[in-house]
């Protein structure tokens, strides 16, 4: 087991913060496609087309039949721990404050043995799982846990470096009105938050979600996305306690260009969907990009929650689907930007969520306390990309495949 | 002999007419009016810096400023409402300069306001003010005073499940000084000329309804007209020049004698 981690104490403030240090970031265009499927905590390798070898580590001609053709695919991540050290001296930057460090060797059940982190309960010839977890610097790497879970696992300090987990970390929920704040807001505290501030805009109009954040004993702060001075006065105060923020507000109206008319709800959807994202990133990312080395309670991620149109305009709600290809677009730019402070933005898409304006819609939809069950669990797993429900699932699979033939199946208005 | 305006000019300098404010101040988070979500929005008043004496501009800050023409204190012109559509000089570039500056009666409703949030000023309420006050003067501007802009946050929409509660003026009231007393306008210190509940009135939102089609003006999110006397005051509402404008925020303006309020 895993001794549970504590609360962090409170910081002398006469010590300088940790700047931010990241682990080695070179790789190979080859070794991204690992990146790629940690970004969505899936486990691939290259599995060669031709004579089928499992390769690693990635490469750009099979070590067996020396064929080109190496596509990722998702095989078992199960293996034997064959050897292990703990590393005690480095030149890196970043592993010189984590010291000391544990690696091993794992033979794969698949054939290759791959060189790993891993997890403090692994033990010397045991069997184990290796997880592909994005760490510190973006990239996929590998890291040996124990086959069944073990007690207290997600908070082995290597592990918790690669991951966004809540535990103990102060969370800011932008939009308070927002039907899913008070199921967000719970799911957080029930994986350990240490407190949840919740964002309060337009005091003066009442609703009805306050009475659930109230119980749960959130926090309020008046924060209005769409009011820059608003924003800049409550990064000011709070920027610096806000370790993982989660961008929940979102306008929405039915339509597409035609069947509106106007331009008056698109404004509002830019507002609040594109400029709501980079007024908060304008005003909390450098705060939070300078805390990122600051212990048990580091800044950790930015939580944009996306429509699953966002990839493919869906032409019932093209307008709104517009805003939100703009905001995932502008989350590239973010993770950019996030980059050198180790920051890590993920994004969660979501397919017609259980609200007024989905109401008209049939099954499936994403309901709040699903949503929430999402975050938390991409959060713990240090995800970029998490697809919420079946129907953000199907459309990140067919974005995949073709984004044309998705394209056109959208457009077709179901006819397809 | 001095001339009226020499006269004023005299009065305004030595301080025996003074210049009151009944403006409340453009803020990010005051409140407008609040429609069902299907329906198009009022915006909100937002300022964005242009520059502020650095890289974006070296020697000057300005800003830009979005709003509705329906944002924070302002002034309905009878284009406003569908009963007003076809007037001649219903827009506000359109309407006679002349309109923006005239005599002004407060009916002091404060009272009934604080007992009753749905409080509606009936001509009952109005013929018992002028049995104090003298009868309202014809092309007078008739401000209802119902101390509401001393609430702040939730309690000035008093928005509550079945909508906001909040004074106005009954549809008899309106018509009254319409008909009988042929006002230049109404205004309110609450977020519309109408009260909360004029929805469920008949017709639905009385004030805005006959008001504009008789031609009429509205003023409302109005504030300080507890300084102002009943009677005797010269109110300044001049809307921006806005073509085809509905309405405008403006600053404005009431004169009153020293000592009279």
């Amino acid at each position: 087991m895993t001794d549970p981690l504590q609360p962090p104490v409170k910081k002398n403030p006469q010590k300088r913060t940790l700047s931010p240090t990241r682990p080695p970031e070179s790789r190979s265009r080859a070794a991204l496609g690992l990146t790629a499927a940690a970004a969505e905590g899936r486990f691939a390798l290259q599995c060669c087309a031709e004579c089928g070898e499992v390769q690693y580590p990635p490469r750009d001609a099979c070590s067996s039949c020396l064929s080109t053709d190496l596509p990722w695919r998702d095989v078992s991540p199960k293996g034997r721990l064959i050897a292990e050290t703990r590393i005690r001296a480095t030149t890196s930057l970043y592993f010189r404050d984590r010291l000391p460090w544990r690696t091993g060797t794992v033979q794969l059940d698949v054939g290759p043995s791959v060189i790993c982190h891993v997890h403090g309960d692994c033990e010397r010839g045991a069997r184990v799982v290796l997880w592909n977890r994005l760490d510190r610097a973006g990239q996929g790497v590998l890291i040996a846990v124990p086959e069944e879970r073990t007690q207290n696992m997600q908070d082995d300090p290597q592990l918790r470096a690669m991951t966004s987990d809540p535990k103990h970390r102060r969370v800011l929920i932008t939009d308070g009105r927002n039907p899913n704040a008070p199921a967000l807001a719970k799911a957080l505290l029930g994986a350990g938050a240490a407190a949840v501030f919740v964002g309060e805009g337009e005091k003066w109009r009442p609703y009805p979600e306050r009475a659930a954040l109230e119980a749960l004993g959130v926090e309020f702060l008046p924060l209005d996305v769409t009011d820059t001075s608003s924003v800049g006065r409550m990064a000011a105060e709070y920027g610096g306690k806000v370790d993982i923020l989660i961008n929940n507000a979102r306008f929405i109206r039915p339509g597409g260009v035609l069947a509106r008319g106007d331009t008056g709800f698109a404004r509002d959807e830019i507002e609040v969907n594109y400029l709501g994202l980079m007024r908060l990133a304008q005003g909390f990312g450098p705060a939070m990009c300078s805390r990122t080395g600051d212990g048990v309670n580091s800044a950790v991620a930015w939580v944009n929650i996306l429509a699953a149109t966002s990839l493919s305009n869906s032409p019932e709600m093209g307008c709104f689907s517009a805003s939100q290809a703009a905001a995932r677009a502008l989350s590239q730019s973010l993770r950019g930007e996030f980059r050198a402070a180790g920051l890590r933005v993920m994004n969660t898409y979501v397919g017609p969520t259980e609200d007024d304006w989905h109401q008209p819609l049939p099954p499936p939809k994403v309901t709040p306390n699903a949503l929430a069950r999402d975050v938390v669990k991409g959060l713990q797993n240090g995800l970029e990309d998490v697809y919420c429900g079946d129907v953000a699932k199907d459309m990140a699979e067919k974005f995949r495949r073709d984004p044309k033939v998705l394209e056109r199946e959208m457009t077709m208005g179901g006819e397809a | 002999m001095t001339s009226p305006l020499a006269t004023l000019a005299l009065a305004l300098s030595s301080g025996a007419v003074e210049v009151i404010d009944l403006t409340h101040t453009l803020d990010p988070d005051f409140p407008v009016i609040v429609l069902p979500p299907e329906f198009g929005q009022c915006a909100r008043f937002r300022m964005e810096e242009i520059s502020a004496y650095d890289h974006r501009g070296p020697a000057w800050k300005w800003h830009n400023i979005t709003m509705s023409e329906h944002t924070g204190t302002h002034f309905d012109a009878p284009c406003h409402w569908v009963s007003g559509r076809d007037l001649p000089q219903s827009a506000v570039d359109e309407i006679p300069v002349d309109r923006f500056v005239g005599p002004v009666v407060v009916i002091d409703c404060s009272a009934q306001s604080a007992q009753d949030p749905d409080f509606l000023m009936t001509p009952k309420h109005i013929v018992a003010w002028e049995r104090e006050h003298g009868q309202i003067p014809e092309d007078a501007w008739v401000l209802m005073r119902s101390d509401w802009s001393k609430k702040s946050g939730a309690a000035y929409l008093n928005m509550q499940d079945d909508g906001p509660h909040s004074p106005g003026p009954a549809p008899e009231a309106i018509r009254f000084l319409i008909e009988h007393r042929a006002i230049r306008g109404f205004g309110t210190e609450t977020v519309g000329t109408d009260a909360g509940q004029g929805m469920h009135l008949s017709p639905p939102y009385p004030a805005h309804f006959l008001l504009h089609g008789a031609g009429k003006y509205g003023l409302q999110c109005l504030c300080g007209l507890d300084r102002l006397p009943p009677t005797g005051a010269v109110l300044m509402a001049a809307p921006l020049k806005i073509r085809n404008g509905t309405g405008s925020p403006l600053r404005v303006l009431a004169m009153i004698e020293k000592g009279t309020a």
